[in-house]
């Protein structure tokens, strides 16, 4: 007879959006990403590639290009026509400005982050300024017919180049005018189609890198107007490219799912004459490739088939550690389901709506590793929809099945189930105490009495379920220091006296329950280590997290005395991070409740 | 003649490649053969065209010399070895050394500075490869590759992963360098090929692959630019790669074999394939097939034999597959080529397809009948074709089909074409292992054209045996065929069974009938080591001899019949006359490989011979082919004739092709000469025990020819006893044929226990046993014989 009894949910049919585009920040520790159904995320490249943010998407704001401006600030523009910035540390979209020139399909900060450069739909480029509280209209640039597809800032800010149908066309910042007009489609057989430039880069050497629907990658001389080089990469459009700082590799996205590499090479051992040469075919992605990204050491590419891949370059990583690895992200690292263990039931979170599910049971039972038949299958019971275009945050349903809630960007709802044998039936709950939303996660306590809803700056609210429905406030924790990041992550302990809130800048606290008052905080790590990624799990007398990758810490909280471990997956070792009681550098074993938690 | 073991090397008018011991000099725009050039003792490994004079070549061999020769003359000019362009083997392993060049006046130079450059290099020179400028040099073998800079004096090593995964084989197979740019191209087993730049760094080396090929990647050549590269492999299509891109290429299909190896021309215009198939595609540089340069066709298995076309006496055998191909030995070219399956062969391992097995011609070669049949061993599908040829083609045509003519193997196959009796008289017989022999013959249809077609006329079977060889005798009245253990004689008008022959244990292996004098004689070899010589006017065995022979072939000409055994890792060919059982010419040692075909090709013209040794060759020439595929023949010539650098010599070509097998004869002779004077005059013989003819020749009797056991007796014991010597005795003259084939049987049991022993003048050497023999045993031996065949003629 087995221990636990394992659901296989095939049920869950999450399909996750495309990627759209990819912005490496200037100094290569964190990555944006947005998706085709305007979610944002940012990973965090020195911590283990952990998705750090997550900012849900709308229906109304497509993002066409994201780039990173002054400093830390995001910004992004979609075919909406409107500039957006995001809040990273209130993980939502802050302050838009119209382009005013329709549609903009691509948009690029200057080296120094200082200006922006959108690419319209009417064929104008304009520049924005950026501000400290936003971005400020500077001035139109020589407007040509032709809508602009994409854009590239010459390092030292003295050019763009824009790349349009058919053509592409470099434009001097100071004058405005455009000093160059090149065509792209001579000397084609397929010249009766358009020919599309998908992407295109400016090197500092002059250099027009330009990559078009006919699957060519080509390097023009823009001054004198001639081909340098062209590179047929692909039978299918080559609709990416990125350059490296160094400017002497880069990868392009085809709409076949391949990515490739290019070098800049000598030509001759020894020799200065260097030439572009295509190295490695990558088939990381099934189909288009829509958005690639190059970091000092690694070759990003994210694709439509929602997959992000980062793709370490060899000779560029010292040795063999974390970074060699060849990552692939397909799924969130968030959570997106929430059980109900008494009642059986599981809730599936989706852009814009939820499912719940009642699981399967059996009763038979068998050896480990059996497969049981079904007696009952798994229910589809419910699906509940989102109104209006924001993506759900968070949902979570309590442990006993009867209340459920979730919470958009700008409402927060609350809803009770009932489950009886004529069905399902979802009340919602009145007269829930207004919030400042967004909600970022929301926790049931293990006796269902009470709600948590992580909120804004490090706050957590603590709400008290009352029968047959309804809420009611009780009170607010905060850190006792201040917070500027949301709070992500929350775990109350199995008795109901603790509750353990992990906030963006990677501080946990422990709140005693009873008093309301912060029972311990602990920030496990200083900056820069490469720990990343959190979820909790409180068992009575111990908490412990366990980050997304790699290694998990534990602490064991009880009579104010502190103990931790560090846990590294793989190699199932416990390590105790502090001297022991001794002085000694001890390894313990831990709890045998925490362990099977960490399992979990 | 057969193995072109090595790449052309390219020149923009001359294409030079190397055939065994020769380098073959061939004109690009008229394709003929302009030179030879000879003088190495060994196969040819690798030929350079000197890069400061492109008429002068550097040819290395492995007989451990490098020659320079002006090809145009085909005069070596120096024999010394030369920096850059080859390797040595030393021993078992493989390295490249270096060889400076010594600036020597005399023709004859050794070098002796040898530098190892690289060791453990592949055994192939397409495994290596020389940089731009002969800045470096790479060499792959299995999974690694290494680059040697000369300057630097650097050595790089990159392996790639040994691993299979997803039918991904990281192999390398050859390896070629760009011309002007420092970029490797490598082919490898999985059909990919990598270009390797940035080697110089070992660890930002990178390398972009291009895949095209299904299988192994054979060979690769870049363009005079290096903007082109060309690769073939086993799919026979020449594929060229444009910048290195992979999605620009051009094909050149359809090549007929796969491709071994690719040459571009010093001059870039052309470039040239060499397949397995022992042919030279030469094509432009607009992938253009040219013309090709075609030799003897190397097929997968030779199972149609060696057949001689009376109408061109050209030798036809299996040609591609599928193809039966008709090969003049006078200009060493393919005259033509037939398609018998007419079906497209597809070039995959494990597929079961059709091919050719069986061909014969009739006697003057209006007719011809080919068997083919599909690999399945169990259920064969059979099919027999008769060709009829048409004077205003030139070419066969195909008169009848029979379905499923036995139901098992054909195993033998034979025409009856009797010039004095005209179309009447052609018969085919065709035997099979389903235990029968079938006699087709041609009826005339009904329709007013006059065509005709084949069907079959009479079913023999005997006892049931499977049915494994048939022959007509000269003049077309009898027909022998052979039935495992037995061999039948029929009549061929009335079919009747005239008498047959056994020689057990063992089957029969081959037959044939003797011709012009010696018509009167069966020859029958039989898998046990005997050959046999049935009389037919009395139906006795006139004399038999333990040979194992593998090979039987009468010459047509005249009544020489050749048998070729197979003994020890070792060939030998007998000449003999089937009335005389001594043979007229012994070649021991003929080659190393196993000899499995021979064929007597008639001469145009009676040839003068002055060596009495070869009056037999004077009508025929004799072919012999071995399971490695080449092609030999027996020079009367001998190697000094040959071999002398003359430009005089070279500038009549010369009527016979020079084959490895005629050097081979000549260093061979020219080493028994030596060990000869080494060993002093007095050879020393096996005193072999004095018994042994006596117990041998019991023991090989078949027992149901002995006589009884109280008769035998005193032999043994007589044998046992120390004899006297008694040379005085004369031989008498009706005694001399008993003896010298017993003589015969003693050189064979002397073969296999003193190896050593090389008899070059055998007749003498048998005489000389012979004599050792106590007269009394032999006298008593030849009483048994008498009485043997007075048996067997009663019975």
């Amino acid at each position: 007879m087995g221990e636990f009894e394992v659901h296989r949910v095939r049920f869950f049919g999450l399909v996750p959006a495309g990627v759209r585009c990819l912005a490496c920040h200037p100094r290569g520790s964190r990555l944006a990403l947005a998706r085709t159904d305007g979610a944002v995320e940012v990973y965090n490249f020195a911590a283990n590639y952990f998705q750090e943010k997550v900012i849900p998407g709308h229906e109304a704001r497509s993002v066409e290009s994201l780039c990173w401006a002054a400093g830390d600030r995001l910004f992004g523009a979609g075919l909406g026509g409107d500039i957006t910035e995001y809040d990273l540390s209130g993980l939502s979209a802050a302050r838009g400005l119209d382009g005013g020139g329709g549609p903009i399909w691509s948009m690029v900060a200057n080296s120094s982050g200082t200006q922006l450069a959108i690419g319209c739909e009417d064929g104008s480029v304009k520049i924005f300024q950026v501000v400290p509280g936003g971005i400020q209209f500077e001035r139109n640039l020589d407007r040509r017919k032709g809508r602009v597809l994409c854009l590239s800032w010459h390092p030292s800010d003295t050019h763009i180049v824009a790349g349009s149908i058919d053509f592409f066309r470099v434009i001097d910042v100071a004058s405005g005018q455009t000093v160059q007009r090149i065509m792209v489609n001579h000397h084609v057989e397929k010249a009766k189609h358009e020919c599309v430039v998908w992407a295109i880069a400016l090197l500092s050497s002059g250099t027009v890198v330009s990559a078009d629907s006919f699957g060519r990658v080509q390097f023009w001389d823009w001054e004198q107007g001639t081909l340098a080089e062209s590179h047929t990469v692909s039978t299918s459009a080559v609709l990416s490219l990125a350059v490296s700082q160094k400017e002497d590799s880069m990868i392009v996205g085809t709409s076949t799912g391949a990515t490739y590499h290019l070098q800049l090479l000598p030509v001759r051992l020894g020799g200065l004459e260097k030439r572009w040469v295509r190295t490695k075919p990558f088939q990381f992605h099934s189909h288009d490739v829509r958005a690639v990204a190059h970091s000092p050491t690694a070759l990003i590419s994210g694709g439509l088939d929602a997959q992000l891949v980062i793709r370490p370059l060899m000779e560029k990583v010292q040795k063999k550690n974390y970074e060699a690895v060849l990552r692939k992200f397909t799924f969130p690292h968030r959570r997106l389901v929430s059980c109900a263990r008494k009642a059986r039931l599981l809730l599936f979170q989706f852009s814009q709506y939820l499912e719940l599910w009642r699981l399967g049971s059996t009763e038979e039972t068998g050896k480990d590793g059996e497969v049981l038949p079904l007696c009952r299958m798994p229910e589809h019971l419910v699906q509940l929809k989102s109104k209006g275009p924001e993506h759900i945050y968070c949902s979570c349903v309590s442990p006993c099945g009867t209340w459920l809630g979730y919470s958009t960007a700008s409402r927060f709802q609350l809803y009770r189930v009932r489950c009886d044998e004529d069905g399902v039936s979802l009340r919602k709950v009145p007269k829930v105490p207004k919030l400042l939303p967004p909600a970022y996660q929301l926790q049931f306590s293990a006796d269902s009495q009470i709600l948590f809803v992580a909120s804004a700056r490090g706050s957590v609210h603590v709400f008290q379920l009352l029968e047959p429905g309804g809420c009611k406030h009780l009170h607010t924790l905060r850190p006792p220091s201040g917070c500027s990041e949301a709070v992500y992550l929350l775990a109350p302990s199995a008795d109901g006296h603790w509750l353990a809130a992990v906030s963006g800048d990677w501080a946990i606290h422990i709140y005693n329950l009873k008093c309301f008052k912060v029972g311990l905080g602990v920030t496990p790590q200083p900056q820069g280590t490469r720990d990343g990624g959190l979820s909790m799990h409180c068992p009575p007398g111990s908490h412990h997290c366990i980050p997304g990758a790699g290694l998990g810490w534990l602490w064991c909280g009880n009579g104010g005395q502190r103990q931790s471990w560090r846990f590294w997956f793989g190699m199932g070792v416990w390590e105790s991070c502090q001297p022991g009681p001794g002085g000694s550098h001890q390894c313990m074993s831990p709890p045998a409740a925490s362990l099977r938690g960490a399992q979990l | 003649e057969v193995s072109d073991e090595n790449p052309g090397s390219g020149h923009g008018q001359y294409l030079l490649y190397a055939s065994g011991d020769f380098v073959k000099v061939h004109s690009v725009n008229t394709e003929e053969t302009l030179g030879l050039l000879c003088g190495h003792a060994d196969l040819v490994t690798g030929i350079q065209l000197n890069p400061h004079n492109h008429m002068q070549v550097y040819s290395s061999s492995l007989d451990g010399t490098i020659k320079l020769w002006d090809f145009m003359d085909g005069i070596p000019i120096k024999y010394y070895c030369w920096f850059q362009t080859d390797f040595f083997l030393w021993s078992d392993t493989f390295q490249l050394v270096s060889v400076k060049l010594t600036k020597g006046a005399g023709q004859d130079l050794e070098g002796k500075e040898l530098s190892v450059v690289l060791d453990g290099v592949g055994a192939s020179s397409k495994q290596i490869a020389f940089g731009r400028e002969d800045s470096y040099v790479v060499s792959v073998k299995d999974v690694d590759l290494q680059v040697y800079f000369f300057k630097r004096k650097l050595l790089n090593r990159f392996s790639l992963s040994t691993a299979k995964t997803k039918g991904g084989d990281n192999r390398f197979s050859c390896v070629v360098c760009h011309p002007t740019e420092d970029c490797i191209a490598t082919g490898h087993a999985d059909g990919k090929i990598r270009l390797w730049r940035n080697f110089h760094h070992k660890k930002g080396y990178t390398y972009s692959s291009l895949h095209w090929h299904h299988d192994t990647v054979m060979d690769l050549a870049y363009s005079l630019e290096g903007t082109r590269l060309l690769s073939g492999g086993v799919e026979s299509v020449l594929v060229q790669w444009h910048n290195e891109s992979s999605c620009q290429k051009d094909f050149l299909p359809r090549l007929g074999s796969p491709i071994e190896c690719i040459s571009m021309s010093s001059d870039g215009v052309l470039c040239c394939t060499l397949h397995t198939d022992n042919r030279i595609s030469i094509i432009n540089s607009n992938l253009r097939f040219s013309r090709s340069i075609q030799g003897l066709i190397k097929s997968r298995d030779v199972k149609t034999g060696l057949v001689v076309d009376p109408r061109t006496k050209a030798l036809v055998l299996n040609g591609e597959p599928g193809h039966l191909q008709f090969y003049s030995l006078q200009s060493d070219q393919q005259l033509f080529s037939l398609d018998i399956v007419q079906r497209q062969y597809i070039h995959q391992a494990g597929l079961k397809q059709s091919d050719l097995v069986k061909v014969a011609f009739s006697a003057r070669g209006t007719w011809l009948a080919t068997v083919e049949e599909s690999e399945e061993v169990a259920d064969p599908e059979l099919q027999l074709k008769l060709w009829f040829y048409t004077e205003e083609t030139q070419s066969f045509a195909l008169n009848t089909r029979i379905n499923t003519p036995h139901d098992n193997h054909i195993t033998d196959m034979c025409f009856r074409d009797m010039d004095e009796l005209g179309d009447d008289s052609l018969i085919l017989v065709t035997t099979g292992r389903d235990c029968v022999f079938k006699v087709w013959v041609m009826v005339g249809d009904s329709d007013p054209e006059g065509n005709v077609s084949w069907s079959c006329d009479f079913v023999g079977s005997y006892h049931n045996y499977q049915a494994t060889n048939c022959c007509f005798s000269e003049d077309g009245s009898l027909l022998a065929v052979s039935f495992e253990e037995t061999v039948t004689v029929w009549d061929s008008l009335t079919w009747d069974l005239k008498c047959t022959f056994c020689h057990p244990p063992g089957n029969i292996r081959n037959i044939c009938f003797g011709r012009q004098t010696c018509s009167k004689y069966l020859i029958g070899a039989t898998d046990y080591g005997f050959l046999c010589c049935w009389n037919l006017l009395t139906c006795a065995l006139e004399w038999n001899a333990h040979l194992n022979v593998v090979v039987l072939q009468p010459d047509p000409l005249s009544e020489h019949i050749a048998a070729v055994s197979w003994l020890s890792k070792e060939s030998s060919l007998f000449v003999f006359k089937p009335s005389e059982p001594w043979p007229v010419y012994i070649q021991r040692n003929l080659c190393k490989e196993k000899i499995l075909l021979a064929a007597f090709v008639p001469r145009d013209e009676p040839e003068t011979i002055s060596s009495e040794k070869y009056l037999w060759l004077r009508k025929s020439q004799l072919f012999f082919l071995t399971d490695t595929q080449e092609l030999m023949t027996l020079s009367t010539k001998s190697l000094e004739e040959r071999l002398t650098p003359s430009s005089k010599q070279l500038a009549v070509e010369e009527s016979l092709p020079v084959t490895p097998f005629s050097v081979l004869l000549g260093k061979h002779r020219r080493q028994q000469a030596q060990e000869d004077t080494d060993l002093g005059k007095p050879v020393v013989h096996n005193k072999q025990e004095q018994a042994s003819p006596a117990v041998k020749e019991l023991l090989h009797t078949p027992a149901h020819v002995l006589p009884s056991a109280s008769f035998l007796c005193t032999i043994f014991i007589n044998s046992l006893l120390i004899s006297k010597e008694n040379k005085s005795a004369e031989e008498v003259a009706d005694e001399v044929e008993m003896e010298s084939e017993k003589a015969e049987d003693d050189s064979d049991e002397e073969d296999v226990t003193a190896m050593e022993q090389e008899d070059t003048s055998h007749i003498e050497l048998l005489g000389e046993i012979t004599c050792k023999l106590s007269k009394s045993q032999e006298k008593e031996l030849r009483k048994i014989r008498k009485m043997d065949y007075s048996w067997i003629s009663a019975f």
